[in-house]
């Protein structure tokens, strides 16, 4: 009797046996699988329409059973993946010797549990206490200066993308902080655009994926570019033009809990699930920009692709014409990052979806939706 | 109460009284706490059952470690899935819960669960070919087959009764060596089985140790009982142990095809209800032999089938619908120490058999029939690989 568990038996082979044993009890077997199935509700994800059938129970009604039990408590993670998308660092804007002005940030690396997903935690690394760090904000041509801190367990360090010198470039021999050290990094902003930054400590994968990068934006200054003033502007934090817009920061992220180098939640800001449970806001009249960065380890590639509309692609958000126009799935590497414009303005008030194209990353956890509202012209 | 009570009384409770103290100060202690440091909770969670039905998915979970765990989230196929735990909460070492899963699974393709806990550790589990777990309308039909696997090819091998009757004290003797060739093979087969499915067993439960030493006290019990009135065991005595030790065995071997069914390797159709059959029909062979010099009235006949084939019913019926692998395991370990009992008892008759007719117990003939037996269950054995 070993032989029926200790040695591998063909699938054909089990089917075929299935299928010969007993005729009534394997047509039974077979109406009983067929039962599973018609009452199963998982084939759409239905939002606004759809409702499951009441075999299953109405635990799973909003997304066909595809969703994670529970919720993060926002509280004691210290942050909330909904106010992480518009919280602007801007820094403390002083004049430096030489009378410029110059942007100052204070950053302290804390080893931190954060609740990724309900009821799971993770030993992270974290700036400030949140994933991602907090997203630095600056205009181009500034001069910047960031205190680090390590208040953390493991040297660690900050490192920027942009253009710097050799010497302010966060890696180890250049700007590596200790425990309990600290180093400032000081440079201009620029080029304008969607950037990011992430510690650069070896080993660098594990630096990474316990959670210790952030966005770097670097608006545009209007007056350097007097053909494309009017985006400029629009780019540009706190000015009118600026106003008009909805401006979101998303980091693609994924976290490896049990160390396999393979991750088991995927996420934008670092909460599974949290803008499916809690759709994203949207003002139907006003235009839509995302400041979209991956940051994600272990997966060669993340993306992006909204539901029942097109947008325009700023790529590194390094131009100020789009790179890609009317696309609806943008594809990045890890560290790549851009910038996506669009309008819900022709559109129906309801939940809009967008989520990763990689159907794996959709259903561990980076699937989100906007709540489009506003009254139909 | 006497002065030599009240020492003795004493002279017991002190090293009881020590020992706890010893124990108390250990814990308060906690001389490990600086080899152990901040060292992460080790958590263990095994799947014992799972149910396949129209609701979805439901698995018997069993926590083994030394750390309670919270199942924080369920993947099936890679996928974030809503389940609800009965009971809900945190799991203490050794507690099991149910959870149900409405994931609408395929008939005849393979899922992958993974159970996440607090700590992000994932626990995997397979579900191989999914199949509707049969449900209490189909005790009929395994019945059926249980009575097919357990009891006919019993009472098939014993229709070699009147051949083993007619060939003589030769026969006899050859009959009782290969009964133990045949018994020493499902020995080996059964602790081996008994030995796999304690591995599957919650970790806590120490299911390996537990089912040596349970093979083992059911040896010495079954001898001290088949000897309680002193002497050999031999004729009808003998018989019966032989039935209810192939008994056990088949009650295992029902388990196997039962929790088969449960567990969607729906294989064993035909394959593996032939495969048993044809190597039970050697058992009935083995429990007629030592009747051969004093036959019985026929019911004695039906009754040792029953008691060789029946459990096979039973086997399936809970491998089906209560399948936990320590409690097969532990099953299996009784049937192994049946096993050994019947080996030493037919061992020690066809010994004094020897020794009445002025032969050596080692003949020709009776070595034979230890490799014939061994050899016949091998090959049979190989038919339910097939
Ligand atoms: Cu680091």
């Amino acid at each position: 009797m070993r032989s029926l568990f200790g040695q591998p038996v063909t699938r054909r082979l089990l089917l075929a046996g299935g299928a010969l044993l007993g005729g009534v009890h394997a047509a039974r077997l077979a109406l009983g699988g067929a039962a599973a199935q018609t009452h199963g509700p998982g084939h759409a994800m239905p939002i606004t329409d759809g409702q499951p059938s009441a075999a299953l129970s109405a635990a799973h009604a909003s997304h066909g059973g595809m969703m994670t039990v529970g919720e993060v408590d926002t509280a004691r993670n210290g942050f909330d993946p909904h106010t992480l998308l518009t919280d602007w660092d801007t820094g403390e804007v002083i004049r430096d010797d030489q009378g410029r002005p110059c942007r100052e940030f204070v950053v302290e690396a804390i080893d931190k549990e954060v609740e990724i997903a309900p009821g799971i935690f993770f030993p992270a690394w974290t700036y400030n206490g949140r994933i991602p760090g907090p997203t630095i904000r600056a205009v181009e041509g500034e001069r910047v200066r960031i205190t680090f801190r390590n208040r953390g367990s493991h040297p660690h360090s900050m490192h920027f993308h942009g253009i710097h010198s050799a010497r302010m470039d966060g890696v180890p021999g250049a700007g590596d902080v200790l425990p309990g050290g600290q180093f400032v990094y000081e440079f201009d902003a620029r080029p304008f655009g969607c950037h990011l930054y992430h510690c650069h400590t070896v080993p660098l994968k594990r630096h990474i994926h316990k959670g210790l990068y952030g966005a770097f934006i670097v608006d545009p200054d209007p007056a350097r570019h007097p053909e494309h003033e009017a985006v400029a502007r629009s780019r540009l934090l706190g000015t009118p033009e600026n106003r008009e817009w909805q401006e979101f920061v998303m980091v693609m992220n994924a976290f490896d809990t049990n160390f396999d180098e393979e991750n088991e939640v995927y996420a934008v800001n670092t909460v599974a699930h949290a803008y499916s449970k809690r759709p994203i806001v949207i003002d139907r009249g006003r235009p839509v920009r995302i400041y979209l960065v991956n940051v994600t380890e272990f997966d060669p590639i993340n993306s992006l692709h909204l539901h029942g509309n097109f947008f325009d692609y700023y790529d590194s958000g390094t131009t100020l014409t789009p790179t890609l126009r009317t696309v609806d799935i943008i594809t990045q590497c890890q560290g790549q990052r851009g910038i996506l414009e669009f309008t819900y303005q022709d559109h129906e008030p309801g939940h809009y979806m967008f989520h990763a194209h990689q159907s794996e990353f959709v259903e561990l956890g980076w699937m989100s939706l906007f709540d489009v509202r506003g009254e139909v012209a | 109460m006497t002065t030599r009570r009240m020492i003795l009384a004493l002279a017991v409770a002190a090293p009881l009284l020590l020992i706890v103290a010893v124990a108390i100060a250990f814990l308060a202690a906690d001389p490990l706490r600086s080899l152990t440091g901040a060292a992460p909770p080790v958590e263990q969670v095994t799947v014992e059952r799972q149910v396949l039905d129209g609701d979805g998915i439901g698995l018997l979970v069993r926590v083994g470690g030394t750390e309670p765990v919270r199942i924080a989230q369920v993947q099936v196929d890679g996928a974030y899935w809503t389940f609800v735990q009965e009971p809900s909460g945190e799991l203490g070492n050794l507690s099991s819960a149910w959870l149900r899963i409405p994931y609408p699974w395929v008939l005849g393709e393979t899922h992958h669960i993974a159970l996440i806990t607090r700590t992000g550790l994932a626990f995997e589990h397979t579900i191989d070919v999914a199949v509707a777990t049969p449900d209490t309308n189909s005790l009929g039909v395994l019945g059926m087959v249980g009575l097919f696997v357990g009891v006919v090819p019993v009472a098939l091998g014993m229709l070699f009764y009147p051949a083993l009757q007619v060939g003589g004290t030769r026969a006899f003797s050859f009959s009782l060596a290969l009964t133990i060739g045949l018994l020493g093979f499902l020995l080996v087969d059964t602790l081996q089985e008994a030995l796999e499915l304690a591995a599957d067993a919650a970790p806590g439960l120490h299911g390996v140790a537990l089912v040596w030493l349970v093979a083992a006290l059911a040896f010495v019990l079954l001898l001290a009982v088949g000897r309680r009135k002193g002497g050999e065991v031999s004729g009808l005595a003998l018989a019966t142990s032989i039935a209810l030790g192939i008994g056990l065995h088949n009650l295992g071997e029902g388990l196997a095809i039962g929790s088969a069914f449960a567990t969607g390797a729906a294989a064993l159709g035909t394959f593996l209800v032939l495969g048993f059959t044809l190597h039970n029909v050697t058992e009935g062979i083995g429990i007629v032999a030592p009747l051969v010099q004093e036959p019985p009235r026929w019911p004695v006949f039906i009754g040792l089938a029953a008691l060789a084939g029946l459990p096979a019913v039973a086997g399936i019926w809970l491998g089906s619908y209560a399948f936990s692998p320590h409690w097969a395991a532990l099953a299996l370990a009784v049937g192994a120490g049946a096993i050994l009992q019947v080996i030493v008892e037919v061992s020690g008759l066809l010994m004094r058999r020897s020794a009445t007719q002025g032969t050596p117990w080692a003949s020709a003939s009776a070595v034979l029939g230890v490799i014939l037996g061994v050899t016949v269950m091998y090959g049979t054995a190989l038919l339910v690989q097939a």
